[in-house]
C-alpha cells in the first residue's frame, strides 16, 4: 500500500471550483485533488455536491469558475470528450447507460473500434468486452450480447464499472459504485478500486459506507454544503470524526469555521 | 474517430464462468430464445411480415384474377418504392424519437425543384437530381436546427413546415396546373423495367454476395469465440432470402403485356434503387460509429452527452437524412406520375409513410427500428392501397384502413414496450 503522507504531485486538481444552478450555489470555493496510487473517498451528506463535483470534473457540468490543472498543467475541459482525452472515466451515480444497446455497444459508446476508418470493428469491441468483464469476475451476466435493458441493478453498476476500466485510464471516478451491490460484488469492486490505485491510477471512490470508505481509502476529503470541510488522510482521522464532518462540516480543530458554515447554510 | 490516446488495457486471463454465450445454440434453442424476445416485447418485423402475407393471400383470395397477376404485382412493386423510400428516411427519425410531419411535402417541393431545372433550365438529369435531393437537405437542415438548437418539439416545426412549403409548392407550380417530367432517365426509375436476364444476374449476385457475407461472419464469430447463433439458423436465412428474391424476379420476368405481341417483362428499375437505398442506410445505421450514436441518442440521450457524442449534431443530421430521402421518394412519384402537381407529398403521402415505418416495427419512442423493416412495412402499406383499389373502393375507404392500420401498428408498439418495461428486456 502506498503511504497517504508521500503525496507528491496531485495527477488532478482543483482550486476554488464554484457552481450554480441558477439561483442554488452548489459548490462553494472547493479545492479538490486527486493523487496518483491513492485511492481518495469523497464523502458528505446527501445534496452535499459530491456528484456536482464528480460532474464538473468530467466536463459535464463545467463550473462557474475555477482552475482545473492536469498533470500540474491548466486545462479546459469543457466537455465529456476533453476528460475522456485526458484519461479521466467516470461511473456515474446514475449510470447513463442506453437500455437499448446491448453490453458491448454501450461499453465502447463514443469510443468505437473500427477497421480501416469507418466499419465498427464488432469482433474486436466483442472480445475486449468480454475480457473486461471476465477480468471484473462476472459471472451473472448470460450473454455480452443482451440488451442492457434486461440487466439487474448491480449488473448495471458492474457493466458501468467495466465500461471505466476498459480503457486505460489515469484518473477513475466512482460515484457510489457500491449503492446496488450484494456482498460478493462490493467486494469486487473494493479490491478494483485498491488494484487500481496499485497499478498507479488516481482514483476517486463516492461512498456513504464509512467500513469501505476506512478500507481503501488513502485520503478523505469530506464536503459538507458544497464546501470542503477537511481534506486529510485516512490515517489522521477515526470514525467518529469523520461522521462528524459530515454532518456538522466541524471536528475538533478540523473542518468550516461556523461562520463560513452559516452562509451556505 | 479513432481510439489515440487511449487503448483498452491488456487481456487479462479469461474467466471460465463467463463464456456461457460462446456455445452456439441448437437451432431448437435458438428458436426458444426468439420465442422468450416475442413474448418479453422485442417483435421486430414480425407483425408486419405475418401481416403482409395475411394480406397477400386474403386479397389473391377475393380477386384471384387481378391482384396476384405478375402486371398487378409489378404496379403494386413501383406503388410501393416511393412509400419505402420516404419510410426509410423516417426511421432515423424515429429512432430518436422525433417525428417529421413536413417529409411528405418536402419531398414534393424537392422533386418540383428537379423538375424544373429539366424542364425550364435545360439541366441535365444527373444535376437535376442532384438540386433536387440539396434542396431536400437543405430542408432538413433547417428543421433540425430549429428542433436541435432553438428547441422547438419537431412535431411543431415539421407541422409548420408541412403548411409553409405547400404554399411553396403552389408558388413554384402554380394552382391547377403541373410541371411534366419528359426526361427519360427520371421516367424510367418507375416506368421502365430491367432487362430479364440483367434481372436475374443482379439477384444472383446480390443472393450470393449476401450469402458469403453471413457465413463469413459467422466463421469469424466461432473462430474468435464471440456469441453466435447456429450454423442452420445462418443457412436458413440465406436460402430463405434466396427463395424470396427468386420467387419476385420469376414473377416479375413473365411477360405482362396487356395486348399479345408486346413484350412487357423484368424487374421494375425503382426495385435496384430502392435496394441500393436500403444497403447504404443499413450500412450507416448498423455499421458505423454515426449509427450506433443515432441508437444511443434515442435510446438515452443523457447517456451519449456523457459518451461524447454530439447529441445537437445527431438530430439536426437525422432530419437531413430524413428531407433528403423524401425528395428521392419525390422524384420516384414524379416519374410514375410524370410530373409534379402542387399537392405532391400532401395528403396521405406521409401518413402512409409514417405507417409503413412502425408497422415495419420502429418505435414511436425511439431507440428501436431497423432500415430494413421500413420496407417490409412500405410492401404492407402498397399492397392495402393496391388491393383495395382492385376491390373498387373509393377513395374514403383507403383513407380509413389505412389510419386504422397505423393505429394497430402504435397500439402494438405501446404494448410491446409496455411488455419490455415489465419483463425488462
Ligand atoms: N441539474 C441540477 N439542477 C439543479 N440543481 C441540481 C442539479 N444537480 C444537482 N443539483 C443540486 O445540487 C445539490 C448537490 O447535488 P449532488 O447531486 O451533487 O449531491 P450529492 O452529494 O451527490 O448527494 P447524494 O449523496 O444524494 O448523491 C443538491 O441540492 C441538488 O438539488
Ligand atoms: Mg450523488
Amino acid at each position: 500500500m502506498s503511504t497517504p503522507e508521500a503525496t507528491g504531485q496531485p495527477l488532478l486538481e482543483l482550486r476554488g471550483i464554484n457552481k450554480s444552478f441558477g439561483a442554488v450555489h452548489v459548490l462553494h470555493d472547493v479545492d479538490f485533488a486527486v493523487y496518483p496510487g491513492q485511492v481518495t473517498a469523497l464523502v458528505g451528506d446527501n445534496g452535499a455536491g459530491k456528484s456536482t463535483l464528480v460532474k464538473a470534473l468530467a466536463g459535464i457540468y463545467p463550473a462557474d469558475s475555477g482552475e482545473y490543472l492536469f498533470e500540474g498543467k491548466p486545462v479546459t475541459v469543457n466537455g465529456p470528450k476533453d476528460s475522456a482525452d485526458l484519461g479521466i472515466e467516470v461511473v456515474y451515480q446514475d449510470l447513463a447507460l442506453c437500455d437499448n444497446l446491448d453490453i458491448v455497444e454501450n461499453m465502447f459508446l463514443g469510443r468505437e473500434l473500427h477497421r480501416g476508418s469507418v466499419l465498427l470493428d464488432e469482433p474486436e469491441m466483442e472480445s475486449k468486452a468480454r475480457e473486461t468483464l471476465a477480468s471484473l469476475s462476472v459471472r451473472t451476466v448470460k450473454s455480452v450480447r443482451q440488451s442492457v435493458a434486461s440487466l439487474s441493478g448491480g449488473q448495471r453498476q458492474t457493466v458501468a464499472i467495466a465500461k471505466a476500466v476498459l480503457w486505460n485510464s489515469k484518473v477513475v471516478l466512482l460515484d457510489e459504485p457500491t449503492a446496488a451491490l450484494g456482498v460478493a460484488q462490493t467486494r469486487q469492486v473494493l479490491d478494483l478500486v485498491r488494484r487500481l490505485a496499485d497499478r498507479g491510477l488516481g482514483v476517486v471512490l463516492i461512498s456513504h459506507n464509512m467500513v469501505d470508505v476506512f478500507e481503501v481509502a488513502d485520503r478523505i476529503t469530506a464536503l459538507f454544503l458544497g464546501r470542503v470541510a477537511a481534506d486529510v488522510p485516512a490515517k489522521s482521522v477515526n470514525h467518529t470524526q469523520v461522521v462528524e464532518l459530515i454532518t456538522s462540516g466541524r471536528s475538533g480543530e478540523m473542518g468550516i469555521a461556523p461562520a463560513t458554515a452559516a452562509q451556505s447554510a | 474517430m479513432s481510439v489515440d490516446t487511449q487503448t483498452p488495457s491488456p487481456a487479462p486471463a479469461a474467466d471460465p464462468g463467463f463464456s456461457g454465450d460462446q456455445r452456439a445454440t441448437t437451432v431448437g434453442g435458438a428458436v426458444r430464445e426468439y420465442a422468450d424476445k416475442i413474448r418479453g416485447g422485442d417483435m421486430g418485423a414480425l407483425p408486419a411480415v405475418l401481416g403482409l402475407i395475411v394480406l397477400l393471400i386474403v386479397f389473391s383470395a377475393i380477386q384471384p384474377d387481378t391482384f396476384p397477376s405478375p402486371r398487378n404485382i409489378a404496379n403494386l412493386t413501383v406503388q410501393a418504392g416511393a412509400i419505402c423510400v420516404l419510410a426509410m428516411g423516417l426511421v432515423p427519425v424515429l429512432l430518436l424519437g422525433d417525428i417529421d410531419l413536413s417529409a411528405g411535402v418536402s419531398g414534393g417541393t424537392a422533386s418540383a425543384v428537379t423538375a424544373l431545372a429539366l424542364a425550364n433550365h435545360g439541366q441535365s438529369w444527373p444535376v437535376a437530381v442532384v438540386v433536387g435531393v440539396l434542396t431536400g437537405a437543405v430542408i432538413g437542415l433547417l428543421i433540425g436546427i430549429m428542433v436541435a438548437k432553438v428547441g422547438i418539439p419537431a412535431f411543431v416545426v415539421t407541422l409548420a413546415f408541412f403548411l409553409g412549403l405547400q404554399g411553396v409548392n403552389l408558388k413554384l407550380i402554380g394552382s391547377g396546373a403541373s410541371i411534366p417530367v419528359r426526361n427519360e432517365t427520371i421516367l424510367n426509375i418507375s416506368n421502365s423495367n430491367m432487362n430479364v436476364v440483367l434481372g436475374w444476374v443482379v439477384a444472383i449476385v446480390a443472393i450470393v454476395l449476401y450469402g458469403l457475407l453471413a457465413l463469413r461472419k459467422h466463421q469469424v464469430q466461432v473462430k474468435r469465440g464471440l456469441q453466435h447463433g447456429p450454423l442452420a439458423l445462418v443457412l436458413a436465412r440465406i436460402v430463405g432470402l434466396a427463395l424470396l428474391v427468386v420467387a419476385f424476379t420469376a414473377i416479375l420476368s413473365v411477360d405482362r403485356a396487356p395486348a399479345v405481341g408486346v413484350v412487357l417483362a423484368g424487374v421494375p428499375w425503382v426495385v435496384p434503387l430502392v435496394v441500393v437505398l436500403l444497403i447504404v442506410l443499413t450500412f450507416i445505421f448498423s455499421k458505423t460509429s454515426y449509427g450506433r450514436h443515432v441508437y444511443a441518442v434515442g435510446g438515452n440521450k443523457e447517456a451519449g452527452r456523457r459518451a461524447g457524442i454530439n447529441v445537437d449534431a445527431i438530430r439536426v443530421s437525422v432530419f437531413a437524412i430524413a428531407s433528403s430521402m423524401a425528395a428521392i421518394s419525390g422524384i420516384i412519384t414524379a416519374s410514375r406520375l410524370n410530373g409534379v402537381s402542387p399537392d405532391a407529398g400532401a395528403g396521405n403521402t406521409l401518413l402512409y409513410a409514417v405507417g409503413a415505418a412502425v408497422i415495419g416495427g420502429t418505435s414511436l419512442f425511439g431507440g428501436r427500428g431497423k432500415v430494413r423493416d421500413a420496407v417490409i412495412g412500405g410492401f404492407v402499406i402498397a399492397t392495402i392501397d393496391n388491393g383495395l383499389g382492385l376491390l373498387g373502393q373509393e377513395a374514403y375507404v383507403k383513407f380509413i384502413v389505412t389510419g386504422v392500420v397505423l393505429l394497430i401498428a402504435a397500439s402494438v408498439d405501446a404494448l410491446s414496450r409496455r411488455r419490455r418495461t415489465v419483463t425488462g428486456t
